[in-house]
């Protein structure tokens, strides 16, 4: 019976199709931290500054996001910004703005974290050296601030691939979702179908992830130690 | 205390540490390479060298902390290199103290003393504790029993960490360059009690690069060099007239 | 913007509901990923040998996977194994399953934070392993790991927002449910925001004062 069950992964364009679903997936999560990235930096530079509402506002960001699930976002958006502002985005766009936003908010406190991590004592020798303003931050400060960002980024990228199963949720069509698609539809073929599809899922989230938190360990040992 | 190499027979029996050309590694550099020694009961051994002679390795080896590659270790006979040497048991009998203090942030003095006694040696609570304030009282530190690591300073928690060694009643001392984190004010707080331990008899292997304590704690000075040792000499005959050219020029060093 | 407030109130019951069974979820899975991931650390601990690797094996495959595909594999994929199970045992054990690795991840950085000269120190007195281990590794490894497991809390409380996804009857369902039958989008998702931060944001703050304090007592500052 068991070894049936697996058969449903290959049949007809199966494989392919889960495949489909997963480069919506890697899409999503991609674009997000682009986008996240960029915004991140403002964010992360903006906290380093000393106007009080600034921090104010910033601080109240990072923390909604941050205690409010994912999940809970990509409904707000989905079911209220929708509703309010009356119009009809796809479950696929909605993820990618809400995924910026949380990624923005996270890399802007990586950026902060990196930025306030840098030994006061290599500006100082920088200073001392007689770099400028200009030539302080692109030679010293940028480089070592941007190693230190290196694993919290991919670390965040991890998570982030990882939540975006949650759009299934909403209706986006990405490998949960085709999975389902295909155990629904092998329901008299293949009755085994869910154990062998949710668990090839399974395995290719870990195919992803693994690789990149490996890196990511790898890197901060080696720039650490 | 003239102990040196003086009638050996009776001395045989009276060899504490036998240290039979041990060789180490790490990470394939060799850095003993080939140190025998013998540590007769109530000598103090001090031993100089450069950085990166293999000095604190030497000492390291004795209580286990790190582990041989080949030679022998025999403390009293019996040889420390067996596959199952209890090294628990050996390291009550040969107490040792680091240049880093490391008292346990989160016990107080007393509590750090008493840990040795009461949890391995499993003694009664009484007599440790009787014993345990003695010591604190010859360093001066009783009335500080009950403060936290935290609030004492450097020479403080070094003399207590000597205690905390002391109280398990050691039959070796090893001191690792344990004056060497201090400032140079309290530094002789620390020697003072080394030397206290000296003049009572106390068998120790000491490293450090205080010189004038040296002198006159030393029964027998080590001088090792790159994994071996140069030469071994009495303490007036080694600042003196150094035996080997490397000694002189490391001597040099502290003259200015 | 007309606010329904007589919906909001009427609701209310569904809400509170709800939020006992999120709380009595999540509790279920904190302690089994606590007691899971002490289980791990002492494992990793004392290097035994095989289920050594077996643990890591384990560490490194909860992580790298969602939890929504692990649930929806207890609870869709199983049965036809025969193992059935009820939702919320499913959940149980999806958030277990993902929280161990996390908590016992926060207990071995707890441990190797205690530097290798306190252990040493330890050693030269004579301590075994476990002596070790109890007087000097664990208490002082408790602190610093006491944020993170506080952390893992947080996160494994927020991770029942998927449970809905098998058909348990959280917050976000019932949120779910009032929007499809009612059409009352802003009361609900309102309530439902409403819901997580009087959850999460007093834990959160918690955390934060834990933090410091854990940070005074070993740093003083």
């Amino acid at each position: 019976m068991q070894s049936l069950g697996i058969k449903a992964i290959f049949e007809g364009r199966n494989f392919w199709r889960l495949f489909e679903g997963l480069f919506v997936t890697v899409e999503i999560a991609f674009i997000s931290i682009i986008i996240a990235s960029l915004l991140g930096v403002i964010i992360g530079l903006s906290r380093t500054t000393k106007s009080k509402p600034v921090l104010i506002i910033n601080r109240i960001y990072l923390e909604l996001f941050r205690v409010i699930p994912t999940l809970v976002w990509l409904f707000i958006f989905y079911f209220g910004v929708t509703t309010a502002l009356n119009v009809d985005i796809s479950g696929k766009v909605i993820s990618i703005i809400v995924f910026s936003l949380w990624g923005a908010a996270e890399m802007g406190d990586i950026v902060r974290g990196a930025l306030q991590s840098l030994p006061i004592h290599q500006i100082e020798s920088g200073k001392a050296l007689g770099l400028s303003y200009y030539g302080l931050y692109r030679y010293v400060l940028v480089p070592q601030a941007v190693r230190r960002m290196i694993p919290g980024t991919i670390n965040l990228a991890t998570r982030m691939i990882k939540t975006t199963s949650l759009v299934v949720l909403i209706g986006v069509i990405e490998v949960v979702k085709v999975g389902q698609q295909i155990i629904e539809s092998s329901r008299f073929k293949f009755p085994t179908a869910s154990f062998w599809v949710y668990g090839f899922i399974f395995m290719l989230y870990f195919i992803i992830c693994y690789p990149l938190s490996r890196i990511s360990k790898k890197l901060e040992t080696k720039w650490n130690g | 205390m003239e102990w040196l190499g003086v009638n050996v027979m009776d001395e045989n029996n009276n060899i504490l540490l036998n240290i039979q050309d041990i060789h180490k590694e790490f990470d394939n550099k060799e850095v003993l390479k080939g140190v025998s020694l013998s540590l007769h009961k109530g000598e103090v051994l001090v031993v100089l060298g450069p950085s990166g002679c293999g000095k604190s390795t030497l000492l390291r080896c004795l209580n286990g902390l790190e582990k041989i590659k080949s030679g022998d270790i025999k403390f009293k006979d019996k040889s420390l290199i067996q596959k199952n040497i209890d090294w628990q048991e050996v390291r009550v009998k040969i107490g040792m103290v680091f240049q880093n203090y490391d008292l346990f942030p989160h016990m107080t003095v007393i509590e750090n003393i008493l840990l040795g006694p009461l949890k391995v040696q499993k003694r009664d609570k009484t007599e440790a504790n009787a014993q345990a304030e003695q010591l604190l009282d010859k360093v001066g530190l009783l009335d500080r029993k009950d403060a936290y690591p935290r609030q004492l300073s450097g020479g403080q928690k070094q003399r207590i960490a000597i205690v905390r060694a002391l109280c398990m009643n050691p039959e070796i001392m090893l001191f690792d360059e344990v004056t060497a984190s201090l400032d140079p004010e309290v530094v002789r707080e620390v020697l003072d009690v080394i030397l206290g331990l000296a003049k009572q008899g106390m068998t120790m292997v000491i490293v450090t690069h205080e010189m004038g304590f040296a002198k006159s704690v030393a029964d027998r000075i080590v001088f090792m060099d790159e994994g071996k040792i140069c030469e071994t000499s009495k303490p007036d005959e080694f600042f003196k007239s150094p035996k080997t050219e490397r000694a002189r020029q490391f001597l040099n060093i502290f003259q200015y | 913007m007309n606010i329904d407030w007589n919906f909001i109130v009427s609701s209310l019951p569904l809400y509170e509901k709800a939020v006992w069974i999120t709380l009595k979820l999540a509790f279920g899975g904190i302690l089994m990923s606590l007691i899971i991931g002490l289980l791990c650390s002492v494992i990793l601990y004392f290097k035994v040998k095989v289920m050594g690797v077996i643990v890591k094996a384990y560490i490194e495959l909860s992580r790298n996977t969602p939890l929504l595909v692990q649930i929806f594999f207890l609870y869709y994929g199983l049965p036809k194994l025969g193992l059935k199970m009820s939702a919320n045992s499913c959940a149980i054990i999806g958030l277990s399953f993902l929280g161990g690795s996390y908590m016992s991840e926060a207990f071995r950085s707890g441990i190797e934070a205690v530097s290798k000269s306190q252990i040493e120190s330890g050693l030269s007195i004579g301590l075994s392993k476990f002596q070790l281990a109890r007087y000097v590794i664990i208490p002082q490894a408790f602190s610093v790991s006491l944020p993170s497991l506080g952390a893992n809390c947080i996160f494994l409380l927020k991770e029942t927002s998927i449970l809905g996804a098998i058909s348990i009857l959280d917050v976000m369902n019932v949120t779910k449910d009032l929007i499809g039958m009612y059409y009352k989008t802003f009361e609900s998702l309102a309530m439902l925001v409403v819901v997580y931060l009087v959850l999460l944001l007093p834990l959160s703050f918690l955390l934060s004062w834990l933090e410091r304090k854990v940070r005074y007592a070993e740093f003083g500052n």
